[in-house]
């Protein structure tokens, strides 16, 4: 058997020979490699956005929202009783074992005075059991407590982006502000979580107990009313029996009967996430497959180039067989001219897929994320159809016969 | 022994419905160390014959003993390891390889035979010096005169130490000083390393230098007999 690394450099001076040749042939795997890589850098940029955006909102996420039903008439219960209750929260905490937390919901819209600022925002009035369901820590200051929820104190939690317009670098623990003049003590701040997958600023929310936003805040039509409730299933197989023990328990407490709709809706958030998610999957592996097939082309231009080299080249093929060289020395050099191609091709293309990514990065504004995997695929990928394309002509090579090879003009 | 013994050697082509029977019935032996002309006009079926001692072709019917082994039924790989270590070649049209230099095309023959680089190196070095072109390692065929080109494939030829070389027309394309430059290094290696020459040529001039010729004619041995009677 011949040697590699002989092989190797007669295929690159056999490349050599035909500058302008070799690189038309490597533009094609250049492209298809580099179009390859960067689609994926796109699509996998994409799926990790919303990966990211899912894991922001709280995972194992459930949301119980008040009568939804419309169709079949007059809903029931509504104007006259309120649909969700602080103790279907409570009861749900205690009754359902799918389920892990749970945070009552009353908010509104308030305006929030602190010294000579003022800022609009969304005052969340729930219990401490928020933070765990949404995966929120504090990011500086305490939580506010079961205690707090109980005796309706005026304590509240600031997002970041309310710190930022009300106190700009000032330390806000500690200090008073007024929500719709009344006066709140801030106990803590939240973590930054940045934008919702709706595109909402997150962190342009005020927490404060659940009772006290019912008392001194918003008001409610009837006591322990909310507005929705947030639930947290124990893990993401326990979604689907969360819903159900949820669904069985609200019917009962709202005495609905087996032919009547229901007067809440369970909606579950960590699904049509992981749906979107999904979609976003199968359009990488599309965009990756339409990208796949110029690396195919690339390899079918390889192909046709290697026959042309193996026709041009009959002469020296004949002499390399008659001082002695076997069917596998003759494949071998032309495989490996091939592979080189494809392989000097497919590093050029990564190289020109990276940084192609990151110039949609940049203009486009999408996020990219190049899979070391993905790379190595491409790579792999673009050898493959180094040996795949390049056998044909080397096999062709191989079976020349030496008196007509030496004989050719 | 005779380094090579052909019994009843025929080689049938057939173009269509037409057999060509380009070869029938030779035998011949060559014993070691012996030079031979082989003669004949194109056509005559030399060039087969030559093909066929070179292990580049196979008979149709007969026996070939290449050195005592029956080489007429070997596949194309165990053909060509013969070719490798076994058998020189030499070209009228010299058949070196392009855009390679002189040391390459004689590091060739011993690439297929799996030498290490520096013992390819020092043995090509040695060749080249014996065939007179010390100092040329570096030159490619188109910087080379014919002549010094036709050193080269004789060097190739012989790098492997193969004890036969076969030389078909080396001299066509050579001037007559060249020639005979060529043909007084044929009669070098063939009375010092006692190397088997064949040698295939229309040139009376040429074939004077060997010591035995044999004549073809529609594929068959006219004459075979030493140079002295033969002239």
């Amino acid at each position: 058997m011949i040697n590699l690394p002989s092989t190797v450099r007669i295929s690159f001076r056999a490349l050599r020979v035909n500058k302008m040749r070799s690189a038309l042939t490597m533009l094609g795997i250049i492209i298809g490699v580099g179009a390859v890589i960067a689609m994926l850098a796109v699509g996998t940029g994409a799926s990790r956005q919303i990966a990211a955006q899912m894991s922001s909102i709280g995972s194992n996420l459930l949301i119980v929202l008040p009568g939804a039903t419309t169709a079949g008439g007059v809903r029931m219960g509504a104007g006259t009783q309120p649909t969700l209750t602080m103790s279907d929260a409570e009861a749900m905490q205690k009754e359902c074992p799918a389920v892990s937390d749970v945070a009552p919901v009353l908010s509104g819209v308030a305006q929030v005075v602190y010294g000579h600022q003022n800022w609009s925002t969304g005052v969340v009035g729930t219990t401490p059991a928020m933070l765990n369901v949404r995966d929120w820590p504090i990011a500086s200051g305490r939580p506010f407590t079961a205690q707090d929820v109980k005796s309706a104190t005026k304590v509240c939690l600031l997002g970041q982006t309310v710190v930022d317009n009300l106190f700009g670098g000032q330390n806000p623990v500690g200090q008073i502000v007024r929500i719709q003049k009344v006066p709140f003590t801030v106990v803590g701040v939240l973590a930054s979580k940045g934008q919702s997958p709706g595109g909402q600023d997150q962190d342009d929310t005020i927490y404060v107990p659940v009772t006290t936003a019912q008392k001194k805040l918003f008001g409610t039509a009837f006591p322990g009313m909310v507005r929705i409730i947030m639930v947290k299933a124990r893990s993401t197989g326990d979604l689907d029996p969360a819903e159900q023990q949820i669904n069985e328990l609200l019917r009962q407490r709202h005495h609905i009967g087996p032919r009547q709709d229901n007067d809440f809706t369970v909606r579950n958030l960590t699904q049509m996430m992981q749906a979107a998610e999904q979609s976003t999957k199968v359009m990488t592996l599309l965009l990756g497959a339409i990208a796949s097939v110029s690396l195919l082309v690339g390899g079918i231009g390889i192909m046709n180039i290697m026959l042309v080299s193996v026709t041009e080249r009959t002469r020296e093929i004949g002499i390399r067989m008659a001082v002695g060289a076997k069917t596998w020395d003759i494949r071998l050099q032309f495989i490996v001219e091939a592979l080189t191609l494809s392989l000097i091709g497919g590093i050029v293309g990564i190289i020109l897929g990276i940084s192609g990514s990151e110039v949609v990065s940049a203009l486009a504004g999408w996020p990219t994320v190049v899979d070391p995997f993905s790379v190595l695929l491409a790579f792999a990928f673009s050898a493959l159809v180094g040996i795949f394309f390049g056998f044909y002509p080397a096999y062709k090579a191989s079976l020349l016969d030496p008196i007509e090879a030496l004989r050719y003009e | 022994m005779a380094i090579m013994e052909v019994d009843n050697l025929s080689k049938i082509y057939r173009l269509g419905d037409i057999k060509v029977n380009a070869l029938s019935d030779v035998t011949v032996s060559i014993e070691k160390g012996e030079f031979v002309a082989v003669m004949g006009p194109s056509g005559s079926g030399k060039s087969t014959f030559m093909n066929i001692l070179g292990c580049l072709d196979k008979p149709t019917e007969g026996r070939y003993l290449l050195e005592g082994t029956d080489v007429s039924r070997l596949n194309r790989d165990e053909l060509a390891g013969i070719r490798n270590r076994n058998l020189g070649f030499v070209f009228q049209g010299f058949n070196l390889l392009p855009r390679t230099s002189a040391i390459e095309n004689v590091e060739l023959p011993m690439l297929y035979d799996g030498l290490p680089s520096d013992e390819r190196k020092e043995k090509a070095v040695r060749a080249l010096k014996n065939v007179g072109l010390e100092g040329r390692e570096g030159h490619h065929p188109n910087q080379l005169s014919g002549g010094q080109q036709q050193r080269v494939a004789i060097a190739r030829a012989l790098v492997n130490d193969a004890p036969i070389i076969l030389a078909d027309e080396p001299t066509g394309n050579l001037d007559t000083r060249t020639s005979a430059e060529i043909m007084d290094l044929f009669v070098r290696l063939n009375r010092s390393a006692s190397i088997t020459v064949i040698l295939v040529t229309h040139e009376p001039d040429i074939a004077a230098y060997s010591k035995r010729v044999i004549k073809f004619l529609d594929g068959r041995i006219i004459s075979d007999m030493p140079r002295e009677g033969a002239l």
